[in-house]
């Protein structure tokens, strides 16, 4: 099914509530800094995520994109501010809670993660023999659906080491959606991918989006790729969001920041050279 | 200056070494409230004892009929010269159940099995496995660390005995079949010497103690690497050696205690 397809069917967003907190949010960043050490990552940053869309955060390497998720699923408290997932302030959880909490999340990350012991198919099960109490016939129909899902249902009995670069990213993101969960958050899930397998992954994402019902965050640099099935892009640069608006408005965007990632200019907002003297000075030409 | 700089180096140092012991006993507390996953499935123990125990086992009984080998020559010809070369089953059985028996398993235990584990768990760090578990709402103490902490105290005090059984088979192949010591004197002085209460099951008692030692440490140096190949490298033989200093150390304070006495 091609991309343009799923693009018809998403509805146009002025009405959205991007930028505002609402309960038809799943998220809601709201000014949050977070800092590692006396490192500030993220300065005062608020963003929404409306249910049931996907959207993208971009921004160069070390801009802070992972650390949001992060901050998202729990593995990092915000120095200020707060995240709040499914109406749940993340951060005033406690374990139980929170853990409770990541059962309706689901990560990919880059370089899937999967364990290195267990085949696809325990890969994929994993989750539901840790918090099911479904039994083992179930669980098999259940991993083949997932797999059929991904196209993998024929790599079942592979271990992890066998898998391609791309496989390997869609058996993972067969178990993080094996219990059906309300947010998926991907890792720069193109990163390392031949045309093919990244064509492969965007189109999964999108399509067990809508049919699955849930909400996507993608972090990535890839903007070819992702701006084919986002719904909304935040740029990030430097801890803030620099721009943000719908995949259209980025591309036709006279922004600074937003043209020079787009178009891959080399010198811009972003310069090329990294702080540094004076050339000549440094070369000895000058006094 | 240069002596304000070694003392700075002998404060940090002191300071890094106690603010490691103080997160390795916080990480030990966590593994020992977590267990009971490990109890509640008691599998995931039997699996780590496979790989932990029985993996190890090749190595354990082929160093064990050498080490038992070695003891029957040397106690032989020393024995011999006082003449008591009848007392060789109790020398073998005695040295090889109070002491090399626990001793030297654990120190192959801590060099096969310890680094295994530092490397299988520093590795599931660096590649994200632990991240992602913990993504997937599972406790890696519980799930992975706990069940592997259990699989190794269980495995070493078998091991250690094993090792014993094989060393005492080593010596009596060297003393009675090749030295010609009698069958007879060789078991029954063994028999008679050896007490259960204070030699076997001290020795019991120290192999586990070393069990739980090598444990720890090769799972919180997993635990604790840096998520790099460098990184697991250096946890790997940090794992090793801390290991065997601390099975040395602990030898040295457990028969202080045990055989004082005797």
């Amino acid at each position: 099914m091609p991309i343009s397809s799923y693009d018809d069917r998403i509805p146009s967003f002025p009405d959205l509530i991007f930028n505002t907190v609402s309960v038809d949010n799943l998220i809601d960043i709201r000014n949050v800094t977070f800092a590692y050490r006396n490192h500030a990552v993220l300065q005062d940053i608020s963003l929404s995520v409306p249910r049931g869309r996907v959207i993208a955060i971009m921004g160069g390497s070390g801009c802070g994109k992972t650390t949001l998720l992060r901050l998202i699923g729990g593995q990092l408290r915000p120095t200020q501010g707060e995240v709040s997932v499914n109406g749940q302030i993340v951060h005033q959880l406690n374990n139980h809670d929170l853990y409770q909490l990541r059962r309706k999340m689901g990560l990919l990350f880059q370089f899937g993660a999967l364990f290195t012991d267990l085949n696809v198919f325990d890969n994929v099960a994993f989750q539901m023999r840790e918090h099911t109490d479904l039994s083992a016939e179930m669980i098999h129909d259940l991993v083949l659906m997932k797999l059929n899902a991904v196209g993998l249902r024929g790599a079942q009995q592979l271990m992890p080491n066998e898998l391609s670069g791309g496989m390997a990213r869609r058996a993972a993101l067969a178990r993080a959606i094996a219990l059906d969960p309300l947010l998926m958050m991907y890792d720069e899930p193109f990163t390392g991918l031949d045309p093919i397998s990244m064509g492969v992954i965007g189109k999964l994402i999108r399509r067990l989006n809508d049919a699955l019902g849930l909400t996507s965050i993608l972090v990535t640099h890839d903007i070819e790729e992702s701006l084919k099935i986002v719904d909304y892009v935040y740029f990030i640069s430097e801890g803030r969001v620099e721009a943000q608006g719908t995949p259209d408005e980025i591309r036709i965007s006279k922004q600074a920041f937003v043209h020079q990632f787009v178009h891959a200019e080399e010198d811009g907002p972003v310069p090329f050279h990294y702080p540094a003297p004076d050339y000549a000075s440094d070369l000895g030409l000058k006094a | 200056m240069k002596a304000n700089n070694f003392f700075s180096r002998i404060g940090r140092f002191t300071l890094d070494s106690i603010t490691r012991l103080g997160t390795a006993t916080r990480f030990l507390s966590q593994v020992l409230m977590r267990s009971g996953t490990s109890w509640r499935r008691f599998q995931l123990v039997i699996r780590e004892i496979y790989s932990s125990g029985v993996l190890s086992l090749i190595i354990i009984v082929a160093s064990g009929l050498f080490v038992g080998m070695v003891l029957g020559l040397q106690g032989y010809q020393t024995l011999q010269t006082y003449g008591s070369a009848q007392s060789l089953g109790v020398l073998v059985a005695l040295s090889l159940v109070r002491e090399l028996g626990p001793v030297v398993a654990a120190l192959l235990f801590a060099s096969r099995a310890g680094s295994a584990i530092t490397a299988e768990v520093g590795l599931m760090k660096t590649t994200e496995q632990l991240q992602a578990m913990e993504m997937m709402a599972v406790d890696p103490i519980a799930r992975i660390v706990a069940p592997r902490f259990w699989g190794g105290v269980i495995s070493m005090p078998l091991l250690a005995a094993i090792f014993s059984m094989t060393g005492i088979y080593g010596g009596y192949l060297i003393g009675v079949r090749l030295l010609g010591v009698d069958d007879g004197t060789f078991w029954s002085q063994m028999q008679s010497a050896v007490s259960f209460r204070e030699d076997i099951l001290n020795g019991v008692i120290k192999s586990a103690v070393f069990g739980f030692a090598v444990t720890v440490i090769a799972l919180f140096e997993g635990y604790d690497a840096v998520p790099t190949a460098e990184g697991i490298s250096r946890a790997t033989t940090r794992t090793v050696v801390t290991s065997s200093l601390t099975i040395l150390a602990l030898d040295f304070i457990l028969t202080a205690f045990m055989f004082r006495g005797a």
